[in-house]
Order: structure tokens, then sequence, then C-alpha cells
């Protein structure tokens, strides 16, 4: 069956994905400018796509373990999720930019000051470099240091997933989930070197 | 941002308030869930008649007060006050009820107390945000007694001159307009009159982030979010951010009660 899905997926074209990525974005700006998006739209569109963004990073981090476990090739899809996420990463930061802090001097001083906000910050920034070297012509140049660079979607999910924790007040249980989340994608990664003790153990 | 336009008059701002359904829809009520439609959904499933309060510690007349015998001893005044969130946004509510005081003189209080604590009511099966360790259940505010007996805190029973939405805390909640919103404790059972500074809820959860006082002070930033400037509810995608007031614009009324103390020390 997941060799018929994989034929089946190798017919499907990505740009769909691109053109569909615009359509949450657009819809929250529409329902927040015309008041369907709640009491506080600008918070509800800054929270709204920021966790669009995260499940997005964390989907294209599900590609490789898919692959390995089920055999489900979706890498042709990869890039795609990752330049998505990147698109609602900086959409996010926009919205806290320009609708929310808007003064230039608290945004610089919450970036810096604010833990929650630092982290978030840095998170981007990691991600910057990646979606820069996207494009098929950087991945021949870079070649082996292209997949060395691309690691850094590591750090940038996991500082994602403590922002997300942080900003909220006290351990609330949506954020800690998404943080597990995206440890065990990471996680899955890695062979284990020492399994047979433990299988015993349990 | 903008300045702020607004005057105190007698007790009232003379904002505009925000609607029934912005109040009324956008809280910050953990017992009910964390998300702010949260309580606006699930604060339905409690019940807040019969009510009681129990009035204790440092009192002349300790016990249990229900709320129909405090009701009919108090005057119903309106309050249109401003109120500031610690997470910087704010919104102008136009409550119902009396002064604080008049209940503590109803209990008579004794000389020797200084603090009052509140504390909120805990009934799981009700309020299902409870269900989970979110804070330190039930949920613990305090005052000085200075600050207690101002005349410009509150007890709110009502909003727009109808009934308290449970999500605003009914039947009983305090409001202390010119601090953070979560001193403004909701569904108040237990008032203790003490000779110690009781350790409220935030404060005990992150004693970085929240203090005793928690004044409204844009000159104290909080490790969270900067206190400069906050965002009206209501005011729309475009709106401009407007600038905090210090003490949320009561200066005048209250400022004496902090006199010599240490602000920035004191949050």
């Amino acid at each position: 069956m997941i060799d018929a899905l994989n034929r089946a997926l190798r017919k499907v074209p990505t740009w769909p994905l691109y053109l569909a990525a615009l359509l949450p974005p657009a819809w929250y700006f529409y329902a927040a400018v015309t008041g369907r998006l709640g009491i506080d739209p600008v918070k509800a569109m800054e929270h709204k796509i920021g966790l669009l963004g995260l499940q997005i990073l964390i989907a294209s981090l599900c590609v490789t373990p898919l692959r390995k476990y089920l055999g489900l090739n979706l890498l042709k899809f990869r890039r795609a999720l990752g330049l998505i996420a990147f698109f609602y990463i900086a959409l996010h930061l926009l919205v806290w930019i320009v609708l929310d802090v808007q003064i230039p001097s608290q945004i610089i001083a919450d970036i810096y000051k604010r833990p929650y906000i630092t982290i978030g910050m840095a998170g981007f920034a990691l991600m910057i470099p990646l979606a820069a070297t996207s494009y098929n012509a950087a991945i021949r140049k870079l070649g082996k240091n292209w997949r060395r660079l691309h690691k850094l979607v590591y750090p940038a999910v996991l500082l994602g997933g403590v922002h997300f924790v942080m900003l909220r007040k006290g351990w609330q249980i949506e954020p800690l989930a998404y943080l597990l989340i995206a440890v065990l994608v990471l996680l899955v990664r890695f062979p284990r070197k020492v399994p047979q003790k433990r299988f015993r153990m349990s | 941002q903008q300045m702020p336009q607004f005057d105190i008059k007698g007790f009232d701002t003379t904002e505009e308030p925000n609607s029934f359904e912005e109040i009324s829809g956008y809280n910050n009520f953990y017992e009910f869930g964390t998300g702010k439609d949260d309580p606006a959904r699930y604060a339905s499933a409690l019940t807040t008649d019969p009510w009681a309060v129990e009035i204790d510690g440092l009192v002349e007349r300790p016990g249990s007060y229900g709320l129909g015998d405090i009701l009919a001893k108090m005057d119903i005044d309106e309050r249109v006050y401003r109120f500031r969130c610690v997470e910087a946004w704010s919104m102008v509510i136009p409550w119902n009820g009396f002064e604080l005081r008049q209940l503590l003189e109803l209990a008579g209080v004794q000389p020797s107390a200084k603090y009052v604590r509140f504390e909120t009511l805990f009934r799981p099966e009700e309020m299902r945000g409870q269900r989970s360790p979110i804070l330190d259940w039930p949920y613990v505010e305090g005052l000085r007694l200075d600050e207690a007996m101002h005349p410009l805190t509150f007890m709110a029973t009502g909003l727009y001159g109808k009934e308290l939405p449970n999500q605003n805390g009914a039947p009983l909640r305090l409001v202390v307009p010119w601090k953070y919103g979560f001193k403004s404790i909701k569904s108040v059972v237990k008032i203790t009159l003490q000779e110690k500074q009781p350790v409220n809820t935030w404060k005990a959860t992150n004693h970085r982030e929240y203090g005793f006082y928690s004044n409204v002070n844009p000159e104290v930033s909080h490790p969270r979010w900067s206190q400069a400037s906050e965002r009206r509810i209501g005011a729309g995608v475009f709106a401009s951010r407007i600038a905090t007031v210090k003490f949320n614009g009561y200066e005048e009324q209250v400022g004496d009660l902090y006199r010599g103390m240490d602000l920035s020390k004191n949050y």
C-alpha cells in the first residue's frame, strides 16, 4: 500500500502547496479586519500564524522519520514545508512588530530583555540561512555543507517550542505537548547505540 | 504611541466603556481554562446561588455571610473603571457593586489587622480549569488594609447594570483599578483579616514576575511584558498603542498610600 501511495505521490506537483499556504494568513487578516477573529484580533492573528509556523516546521521534520520507519516518501514536499514554515514565522514576527508592539524602541528592548522573545527571535534567525539556501543552485553549490547547514532546523524547532512554552503563563499542557513532539521528531533521527540493555529491563 | 485622553470624575473615567460582549468575552480566569475565550465558554457550569462569604481572622464578627444578606445592607453603585491587565492590554469597564470597606465594616475589623487575604471558590466539578495544576488552587490574593479600605476598592456584583457574568467572577469579585488585573480576584468565598502579608497565587507561582503590590507602573519593567504601553481592547487591528499611566491613572487618589516606598522593589 505504501508503494502505491509513493507512486501516486510522485505524480502530485508541489506548487499547489505554496498557493494553499497563502490561504490561512489571508483569511486571518480578512477575518481580523472584519471583526471575525474574536475580541483581540491582533493577538489572535499573531498566535494563530505563529502556531501554524511551528506545526508546519514540525511537519517538515516528520518527512525523514516517515521514510525511515514507514517507507513513505514525502521528500519532494520537504522544501515546500520548510519554506512555508519560514513564511508563517516571518509573518508572525511581522504582526508582532507592526500591529502589536509597534514602538521601535520597545521592540528592540523586548528582543534582548525578554527571554521568551529572545529565544523566539534566535529560532527565527537560525531559519534565515536555511530559507536563503533552499533553491537548487545553492544546494548544488554547497554540496555536503548544505546538509550540515540545514541541521540548524533542529535547534530552530526546539527554540520555537521553548518560546511557545515560555510565552504562556505557568506550565501549560498545549505548548509542552508541542515541545515534546519537537523533541521526539528529533530523537527518532538518531540511531540508538545501546538498545539491548534497555529492552531487557522493560 | 498615543497619550490616553481621560479624566477621573468622581470615581469614573471619562473614557468610552468597552462593550458588554468584549468585557464578558475576553477574560483571564484560569479556573475555567487558560484561553481568553475559555471562561465565556465554560463558566456557565458554575453555580452561584446559594453563595456565602466566610469572613474570619482578626474581625469582631467572624462567620459565614450569605450573599443575599450582604447585598441587603449595601448601597449598589456604578463605577466606570479603567482596567489594565499585566499582559499589557486594557479595557474600560462599568461595574456595579459596593465598596469593600462596607463589607469589612460589616464584619468589624480589629485594630491589629494589617492585611486582607481573599480566596476564590475551589470547586473542580464546576470549574474545569481547577482539574489541572496550572496554579496552586484555590486562587489567593491580598491587599494591605489601607488599600482594602480605600474608596476606589470595590466589590463588583454586576456589569452594565446586569448580573455579573460568571466568566467575570460572579457573583462577587474584587476590583482594584490601580493594580494589574490579576489582583482583582474573582468569585470570592473567603476573606481573612490578618497581621501577616498574605502570599498571592501569582507571586507564589513566580515571585520574580509577580509581586504583592502589583501596582500599574510604566516605570517598573516586567520580565515578560514591557509595562510602558498597552493595547486597548476593541480599538481595532490598526489602533496605536496607548501609554500606560502610573497607578493606571489613579495616582491622585492612591499615590499617598505608597509615599516613601521604593516601587521598583515593592512591585
